[in-house]
């Protein structure tokens, strides 16, 4: 059983189900009243920083729940992202100008577009089985810069498109900063997929999704529908990844398929392994990682004496290199295998 | 008629190329049931290091020559520095640890090369001779046929008629009795990793040529051409992987040329969705047996 958000867990599950919403929701409040007010202290860069956390944590927490609970490696989370990116820029030309709530719509088109691609990789990855699911999703990642290219008159192949986003609402004040806008943009995408998966995982549906994993046979013989549950699984990352993708998307006013290569994937993976497979709280350090590490090595670059080609050459690849090696450690030093690097099993 | 003819020539050309490559990770899945997703970084790896040899000295075949040791040493020591130490009680950590090894690959090269494409010539002519107003083959393409063909009938001979390949084969189909028997298993895993990758090595010094040249993510498209062809044959088979690269290489050459080179990489997608969802255990395998 993983320690989810663990404090509020640690009662067991003697906690009736109201009163355990009840504290996720409390949790919820509580982590939004804290990001409210690091917007107010944080300097504007930062501010960004933080609405980046925000976007990769509704990915990594998707990918928790498909890789750490149901044992189902997807390679392809970048391509999900990327689908939830281009049709937000898609859907937002469209109805550009029109006030803020084109935005509320066109992030939620763009997760319903991904769980129907999360549904349709589902379907196949349900009969897949260890390297050959991942092969599949690897291909899914690696095909994306051809789909924008093939069809480059609608995803204008390499250059991709710009992502149309509203101003901050004038109630906001005028001089409101756009950062602290866009911070709480994605930490409210990121807090509502927390809270709704945290309350998925507690329930029947976490339940089977940990029985698959831990062994398939006997999740049938208990009633298990072991292909649904995989497919669903599947279905609720994918959502998640759409969500984070389509968040990536107005960050970053532009998508293109450059902003998700295949290196994007497997930084996803690296993050939930790190962070802890399984558990939300491990995502939201896998999160947190994605960003400090990269300008961790920026400072760092920064600071010895070297020729601006070499420090742009560092800069790129030293987090490459550093996530590389970390993800290497972690997995051989934690001889269990993935299975035990979930939080200790709880006696009794 | 010309083109098609054109085309399947030189289908058969890169075809040859995935088949090599397939061929080494079938070679590893045989031995440890690890699909090697680092064997491209790891081949790109040495392809950098031939082309610096090559540059340096101005001799190619030196730098190919190098890149092949090159292989040869990076595989061992990737088995003996990390793959041994993989618990293989989930299949996924194998695969992680792959994957970690690419970050790893990928960051350092960009690190000491940069992240643009450099040149990388090739041996031979890459012009077509042209035999009765038909475009056919390049000189390159001989050689690639050549060295392939060399390759795939050295790695047979080692396997059905030297000691050496016996060992190996006893130590991947039942480790604890060979280790009884006084087979140094270790080694022979060691040595499956270290021919693995010189074959992959090889490989990417024949594909680079005809690509965009070298880059650190150079064999990322040619890896997944080479996944696909190993599943088509079957991951259990050698002739199967050969048999998949010629059939992918094909498919990729008719697609390229009368669809459009980008949607090459959709329809290797579209493969391989068709074969796993079809026959998982590939066409060439001969139990149908999978880990459920």
């Amino acid at each position: 059983m993983s320690a989810t958000l663990a404090p509020a867990v640690r009662a067991g599950r003697r906690m009736p189900e109201t009163r355990r919403r009840t504290r996720h929701l409390l949790w919820t409040v509580a982590a939004a009243v804290l990001i409210v007010a690091l917007t107010y202290v944080l300097p504007p860069f930062r501010n960004y920083q933080l609405a980046t956390v925000g976007a990769y944590l509704c990915v990594t927490a998707g990918l928790t729940v498909l890789t750490g609970l149901n044992g189902q490696l997807s390679l392809g989370h970048g391509a999900l992202m990327a689908t939830g990116a281009y049709t937000v820029a898609l859907l937002q030309e469209r109805l550009a100008g029109q006030g803020q709530w084109t935005l509320l719509v066109s992030v939620v088109a763009a997760i319903a577009v991904t769980t129907v691609a999360g549904g349709i990789v589902g379907l196949a990855a349900a009969r897949l089985r260890g390297p050959y699911l991942a092969g599949l999703t690897l291909a899914v990642a690696v095909v994306v810069p051809a789909i924008t290219s093939t069809f480059d008159t609608i995803f204008n192949s390499d250059q991709g498109l710009s992502v149309y986003v509203d101003p901050p609402p004038p109630a906001l004040g005028a001089t409101f900063p756009y950062e602290r806008w866009q911070a709480w943009l994605t930490w409210t995408g990121a807090l509502l997929t927390m809270l709704v998966l945290a309350t998925l995982i507690r329930g029947r549906f976490g339940r089977s999704l940990r029985a698959v994993r831990d062994d398939e046979a006997a999740a049938r013989i208990a009633g298990v529908n072991v292909a649904r549950t995989q497919v669903l699984a599947f279905v609720v990352s994918a959502a998640c990844a759409g969500l984070g993708g389509a968040l990536f998307a107005v960050l970053a006013q532009s998508v293109s398929p450059g902003a998700f290569p295949l290196s994007l994937s497997l930084f996803l993976v690296m993050a939930i392994v790190i962070g802890g497979l399984g558990s939300l709280a491990g995502a939201v350090w896998g999160a947190v990682l994605l960003v400090a590490l990269p300008a961790l090595t920026h400072s760092v670059t920064d600071s010895i004496n070297v020729s601006p080609a070499v420090a742009q050459r560092l800069e790129g690849n030293l987090p490459l290199a550093l996530f590389g090696v970390t993800l290497v450690v972690v997995m051989l030093a934690a001889p269990g295998g993935i299975a035990s690097l979930k939080p200790r099993r709880r006696k009794a | 008629m010309d083109r098609f003819v054109f085309l399947t020539f030189d289908g058969l050309g890169r075809g040859a190329v995935y088949a090599a490559f397939a061929l080494a990770l079938v070679l590893i899945w045989r031995a440890t049931r690890i699909v090697n997703f680092a064997q491209g970084a790891m081949a790109v790896a040495t392809a950098y290091v031939g082309y610096s040899v090559a540059n340096a000295t101005g001799s190619y075949w030196l730098g190919f020559v190098v890149a092949i040791a090159g292989g040869l040493l990076l595989g061992a020591a990737v088995e003996r520095v990390v793959m041994r130490f993989v618990d293989h009680s989930s299949p996924l950590n194998g695969v992680v640890v792959a994957l970690g090894l690419v970050l790893v690959i990928q960051g350092v090269l960009g690190m000491i090369y940069g992240n643009e494409f450099r040149p990388a010539g090739a041996p031979f002519s890459r012009d077509a001779f042209e035999v009765g107003g038909i475009a056919l083959l390049s000189r390159f393409d001989l050689f690639v046929f050549a060295a392939v063909f060399a390759v795939v009938a050295l790695l047979a001979i080692l396997f059905t008629r030297t000691n050496v390949g016996l060992r190996m084969r006893a130590s991947a189909f039942a480790p604890d009795v060979s280790r009884l028997l006084g087979v140094n298993v270790g080694g022979m895993l060691t040595l499956g990793w270290a021919l693995a990758a010189a074959v992959g090595s090889m490989a990417g010094m024949l594909v680079i040529p005809t690509e965009l040249g070298l880059h650190p993510n150079a064999m990322d498209i040619v890896f997944v051409s080479s996944f696909t062809a190993a599943v088509v044959g079957g991951l259990d088979s050698p002739v199967g992987a050969v048999a998949g690269g010629l059939m992918v290489g094909l498919l990729l050459s008719y697609v390229s040329g009368y669809l459009g080179a980008t949607v090459a990489p959709i329809a290797v997608l579209v493969l391989l969705v068709v074969v796993l969802l079809g026959r998982p255990a590939g066409l060439f395998s001969r139990s149908a047996a999978r880990a459920v």
